[in-house]
């Protein structure tokens, strides 16, 4: 009786053990196995895509003809609409988030401007397309030009950067600031002199990601106006004669990356598509070191500053 | 003295700057309501509401037009129901490995390959699905369509795993470590303590993850508009082509339509019918989330 029982027991515990270690296995296969596909997929699109990249394939407008077509005005275009984003976003998201975090004093409102932002993350991308087309290019009057389209993906990304200033700036223990205040220092001196500098990394991280986020970023581009078929740059912002500098290439018409790879996949013939796997080559390589960067800058920081 | 006044001043300046950049997000806000509903609120002019919910043809473009939403928020269901069939799995058996079972150096390595998972562009996956998915799939489906449903669902469902994953982790790893201990000094294995103590004391921030992963899937665009083909019917075949909300909007903005027209109204209809959905699943994500954090603390 007391054996029969016993060896149920072991039974069970032998059981368990074995389940344990299967699941352990079984984790790692899911994982390793997600990674498999995505690199065989990866592989694959780079196959077919690699042999078509050379140098004429950066400096070659868009073409009728796959084999002369080119993504120098897709790969200009995406730099200058990034800029414009860049710009837009980075001291907006970043003042926001101190904001929030240093100055904002509890009450309704800090509270109303948190749920809103919580919900704008969750916006869909389209969803800012199509308010910038009804806004930006036909109340604002601003066309189908790089200022409209980095404007749209500025308000895309703001979410992200708010977010992570936040968390970045929260991880710094309050003693800093005490100290800081302890010294005779004001509000802004310690935001300035110590929040910002410790929480750089933090901020920083977030920034690359969303700007990686904004380059790959396709739908919202295509409702307000992006076009493939562009076979000039955008004008150039430095002149020989007076007055040197212009500003006309925010007003010019732009394609980026993203749109022109969708272009390429939607025709029918086969040839475009191999353009459409070496531009998503191209941009997969821009995303992938920009969050490469991320990772690494993180890394860096989280050594430098151990609180 | 004065240089004291002065130094007030900058203060509340620099205050006012910062509080004008955090009450831009409530105007980024209001205008996405507000150009949304001027812009959508003369087609219900033209258009009856009973028309609108009942019938279940979508032709806008059409000489006979039909405006049965129903056609695309199938469509849409339908390719949302897909990939959460393939992140709710493979969601939790990843962040159940990495936060129960995985140690500090396996996570090390796996966690940034997930977030790079994440930054891959939508139109590269939308390049898989048409390209890679859809032909392997229909050596399996011989009858499955060029365009399809089930590759679009499927690599959205792929997409948004990561997603899922951190989400849930973090609620996992919220769970405190003295339920674990009293689990396993009671006998339980691992896999026991895992899905009968973890899981359950983290269920609503595992719960609150796959919400907004539904409203992450129902707002995806690129994917559907390369790979689901661009044909709205109503119905929940996987096999064949469908259109969803965000790939309407894509496909009808992508040509020229004239401000004004009922083609262009009807971009701004399908926006507040996908923003209502999206907002619904992560205001109530946002709540179970928010009271995790409370019970938590």
């Amino acid at each position: 009786m007391v054996d029969q029982s016993q060896a149920r027991l072991m039974k069970q515990i032998k059981f368990l053990k074995a389940q344990d270690v299967v699941f352990w296995f079984v984790g790692l296969f899911v994982l390793a196995g997600a990674f498999l596909i995505l690199f065989a997929l990866i592989y694959d699109m780079a196959q077919t895509g690699i042999p078509r990249i050379n140098q004429e394939f950066f400096f070659n407008f868009p073409s009728r003809f796959a084999g002369k077509a080119g993504i120098y005005a897709a790969w200009v275009g995406s730099l200058c609409v990034v800029l414009v984003t860049a710009l837009l976003a980075i001291p907006l998201g970043v003042a926001t988030g101190v904001y929030l975090e240093e100055y904002a004093p509890k009450g309704w409102f800090s509270r109303l401007i948190e749920l809103n932002i919580l919900n704008l993350a969750g916006v869909p991308s389209i969803i800012y397309g199509i308010m910038a087309l009804s806004l930006f290019v036909y109340q604002f009057g601003l066309k189908q030009s790089i200022l409209t389209a980095g404007m749209t993906l500025g308000l895309l990304i703001l979410p992200i950067i708010i977010v992570t200033t936040r968390e970045a700036i929260r991880t710094i223990p309050n003693h800093i600031r005490e100290a800081s205040y302890a010294l005779g220092a004001t509000k802004w001196q310690t935001v300035s002199s110590h929040i910002i500098p410790y929480s750089f990394g933090g901020i920083m991280t977030g920034v690359v990601i969303a700007l990686s986020r904004a380059i790959g970023e396709t739908a919202p581009l295509l409702t307000v106006g992006a076009v493939a078929f562009i076979a000039f740059l955008p004008t150039a912002p430095v002149m020989a004669t007076a007055p040197y500098v212009s500003a006309q290439w925010l007003m010019d018409p732009y394609t980026v990356m993203p749109i022109q790879m969708f272009n390429w996949i939607s025709r029918p013939q086969e040839e475009f598509h191999v353009n459409a796997a070496a531009a998503g080559i191209v941009l997969l390589s821009m995303t992938l070191v920009l969050n490469a960067l991320a990772i690494f800058i993180r890394y860096r920081f989280r050594k430098k500053y151990k609180w | 003295m004065k240089y004291k006044l002065r130094r007030q001043l900058t203060e509340k300046l620099i205050e006012f700057i910062l509080f004008l950049a955090a009450a831009s997000s409530v105007v980024i806000t209001f205008f996405i309501i507000y150009t949304l509903v001027t812009e959508a609120f003369p087609f219900f002019k033209e258009v009856g509401f009973k028309d609108f919910i009942f019938e279940t043809e979508w032709t806008p473009l059409f000489e006979n037009a039909k405006y049965g939403i129903a056609a695309l928020v199938s469509g849409t269901v339908l390719t949302t129901t897909i990939a959460l069939f393939v992140a709710l799995p493979f969601g939790i058996i990843t962040s159940v490995f990495l936060s129960e079972y995985a140690n500090d150096k396996v996570r090390e390595v796996f966690k940034p390959m997930l977030e790079l998972l994440a930054a891959v562009p939508t139109v590269v996956y939308g390049y898989f699905a048409m390209q890679l998915v859809t032909p392997f799939l229909q050596k399996i489906f011989p009858d499955l369509s060029g365009f399809n449903a089930l590759s679009a669902g499927l690599v959205m469902g792929i997409m948004i795993v990561p997603y899922v994953s951190s989400l849930s982790e973090d609620a996992m790893r919220a769970v405190p470590q003295q339920l674990r201990e009293g689990s396993l000094a009671l006998g339980a294995s691992k896999f026991q303590t895992s899905f009968r103590v973890v899981i359950p004391s983290a269920f609503s921030g595992i719960a609150s993850a796959f919400i907004l992963a539904i409203s992450r899937a129902l707002g995806e665009t690129m994917v559907v508009a390369i790979a689901a083909g661009l044909e709205p019917k109503f119905g929940f075949n996987p096999l064949g082509p469908t259109e969803t909300l965000t790939a309407y909007i894509v496909q009808v903005s992508q040509g020229d339509l004239p401000q004004g027209s009922i083609g262009y109204r009807t971009i701004y209809v399908c926006g507040i019918v996908l923003l209502l959905f999206t907002l619904t699943f992560n205001v109530i994500g946002q709540t179970i989330r928010h009271r995790m954090e409370k019970k938590v603390k």
